[in-house]
């Protein structure tokens, strides 16, 4: 029996296998969507920049260099140097490792957060179910940028709390998510069996409601990446998120800014920058949406 | 009488009346809706109050050490403790603080020295100006657009117009502005730069409605109006291409469920002319639905502008919102704060509702 076989197995021995399986299937419907291709292709590079960003810059990011100020990108410095004389590709690619610390942080504070409250919310309906929601509508109807913006304000400046500013943000949308999936498991014949073997309800919640609703809610993060990669810089750019010297993309066009009218290249470069791992996570969450969602598949 | 009674009856449907609904009950059902329709925006007005309130009192480490300075002695520290109401329990002063804003006080700016209330109230118009303007070119481009992309499902200019508005969601506003001033205004010099008007023309008409492009036009002032236009057509149109982009995608989406329809099909049959079939029959269905998206984009325009108006140096509420956050003068942040998200959830429960009186199956 090939790999191949063992993984399309109709009837799968274990749940190792099904899991597997099914981790197959998706893959392959997602490497059949050319867009979630390039997509995913972007967010590698961002993932690969950000592990070998000593490797790849060819100077220093912080290294100030005043004879060479405000040089336009030229083969010595691919995308020209700053008002510092740093390089600006050198920059930019240390960057990476900011934006996708930001990125993977806000996700691991905010996607669990809201499955839990969306899970339980669900699960157990009546009150608390109105509660929480009410809660949730509440944060929901918010403008996302500007509550992110009073947060960071209040909190004060630095990358620590331009994270947690932006992941009280966005918890709710995995809330609604999470909560209307386990509606839908909640009367399931395998929940209630599992309660008449004396689970727990923290357990039935953990361990069978969780899982099923990771799917949908990795698609909306996906989706959602591009706008907290905005939110972020929009942060930086205001003097909010990281702070200089760290080179973290929104701060660097906010220094741009000064020398837009002549020396345009300081604060374009590291704009083409977000807006290409944007787009990436924008595709990659298209494709995903097509590929993973249950929903879509039984639609088709 | 006797006679008239069958042929009456006779000329009713016979199969599936509908369940008589009595007019007391209609109206009875109408005021339930619109009443929970009420209860749900006060909550959520509360809601916005619980977290500004949160920002402000709460989360600051000191909020009286940000007032006095780290110099100030403890007796002027405890006064000005006492005088804020921050010896008091936080729910009193949660209660004191929903009063406060009712009557529109929303505290002292610190780097304005008035009133944060008038201050918001001087600049809104500028933001309303800007916002209008960019959902109107919004609106224009993108519906077009999105039906296009829907009538040739799978064409290049289907791809494109994909790419394009996916890159709304991708570029960073306040980078678009930079290039945008860069290209537009240093290189090509085809509109005005940064501000609203030029200094040459400032205060020259009265303000009537604050907002200047109207106003000129009342004052008879065709200097000071298209001296404005030529200020706000670059701010409003990258504002309106991240509304595009939005109103574009969800145009698409729409109308592709609508051409897959039997009746588009039917209409097709019947011979009827293809702009007929796109833009009365399958077109009509969607201005409904139509109208929340703008909506919510209207209001996701208002914030939006927050990074624009910084970069234009736009007199506007996200300007102001900005020059407060650098002076740290955190009742401007908070009023402001409160301002665009009571735009923002009014505008949100406008369109919904509005949906709601528009859709006929919500009528029944």
């Amino acid at each position: 029996m090939s790999a191949r076989d063992w993984l399309l197995d109709e009837s799968p021995t274990s749940r190792w296998q099904a899991g597997a399986g099914r981790a197959y299937a998706a893959a392959r419907l997602l490497l059949r969507n050319p867009l979630a291709v390039v997509g995913g292709g972007i967010i590698l590079l961002l993932v690969l920049t950000a592990a070998l960003a000593p490797l790849i810059a060819p100077e220093s990011p912080l290294g100030q260099n005043l004879s060479n100020r405000l040089l336009p990108p030229s083969s010595a410095h691919w995308m020209g140097t700053d008002e510092l004389g740093r390089d600006i590709f050198s920059r930019v690619v240390f960057g990476a490792r900011i934006t996708l610390m930001i990125v993977v942080l806000v996700a691991v504070i905010s996607a669990p957060l809201g499955m839990i409250v969306g899970a339980v919310s669900g699960y157990f309906g009546g009150w608390t179910d109105r509660v929480l929601m009410g809660l949730t509508d509440i944060f929901l109807s918010m403008p996302k940028l500007i509550l992110a913006l009073a947060f960071a304000a209040a909190l004060g400046p630095g990358i620590e709390n331009a994270v947690i500013a932006i992941a009280i943000t966005t918890w709710p949308a995995y809330a609604r998510i999470s909560r209307a999936e386990t509606m839908t498991w909640r009367n399931s014949e395998f929940v209630a069996a599992t309660r008449l073997l004396g689970a727990s309800h923290a357990r039935i919640i953990g361990r069978h409601i969780l899982p099923l609703c990771a799917s949908s809610t990795i698609i909306r993060v996906t989706l959602d990446m591009a706008g907290i990669i905005l939110t972020a810089a929009g942060l930086g750019f205001l003097g909010l998120g990281a702070q200089p010297p760290l080179p973290e993309w929104g701060a660097m066009i906010s220094r741009g800014r000064t020398f837009i009218l002549d020396q345009w290249w300081v604060a374009t470069m590291p704009g083409l920058a977000i807006i290409l791992v944007s787009l990436g996570f924008c595709f990659l969450g298209d494709g995903l949406r097509d590929a993973l969602d249950p929903k879509g598949q039984a639609k088709s | 009488m006797g006679a008239a009674a069958p042929s009456k009856r006779l000329r009713r449907p016979v199969t599936a009346t509908p369940r008589p609904v009595t007019a007391p009950a209609r109206l009875l059902r109408h005021t339930r809706s619109a009443a929970g329709f009420v209860v749900v925006t006060a909550l959520t007005f509360l809601g916005l109050l619980a977290i500004t309130f949160f920002i402000g009192r709460v989360i600051p480490i000191d909020p009286v050490l940000a007032v006095v300075g780290d110099r100030a002695t403890p007796a002027q520290y405890e006064a000005a403790r006492v005088a804020m109401g921050l010896d008091r329990p936080l729910a009193v002063q949660f209660v004191d603080y929903v009063g406060d804003v009712l009557r529109g006080d929303l505290g002292m700016s610190v780097s304005t020295n008035g009133p944060v209330a008038r201050d918001l109230a001087r600049v809104f118009p500028a933001t309303l100006e800007m916002a209008t303007i960019g959902i109107v070119i919004g609106v224009l481009l993108g519906v077009p657009m999105g039906v296009l992309a829907a009538t040739r499902q799978g064409s290049w200019a289907d791809q494109f117009i994909r790419v394009f508005a996916l890159l709304g969601y991708s570029v960073p506003a306040f980078w678009l502005g930079l290039v945008g001033l860069a290209a537009f205004y240093a290189r090509l010099g085809w509109v005005a730069g940064p501000g609203r008007i030029d200094v040459f023309y400032d205060g020259l008409v009265d303000q009537v409605t604050g907002l200047l492009l109207v106003d000129s036009l009342i004052g008879g002032e065709p200097d000071v109006f298209f001296n404005a236009l030529s200020h706000i057509i670059l701010p409003a149109t990258i504002l309106g291409f991240f509304s595009l982009a939005y109103i574009a995608r969800m145009t698409r989406s729409f109308m592709l469920d609508q051409l897959s329809q039997e009746y588009v099909t039917t209409a097709r049959v019947k011979g009827l002319p293809e702009w007929r079939v796109i833009w009365v029959h399958a077109f009509g269905p969607i201005r409904v639905p139509l109208i929340t998206v703008i909506g919510l984009s209207y209001a996701g325009l208002l914030e939006g502008s927050v990074m624009i108006e910084t970069v234009f140096s736009w007199p506007g509420i996200g300007n102001y919102l900005t020059t407060a956050l650098f002076n740290a003068d955190m009742n401007a942040v908070l009023g402001a704060t409160l301002v665009i998200g009571a735009v923002f959830i009014l505008i949100n429960k406008v369109s919904d509702v509005l949906y709601r009186i528009l859709d006929p199956r919500s009528r029944a």
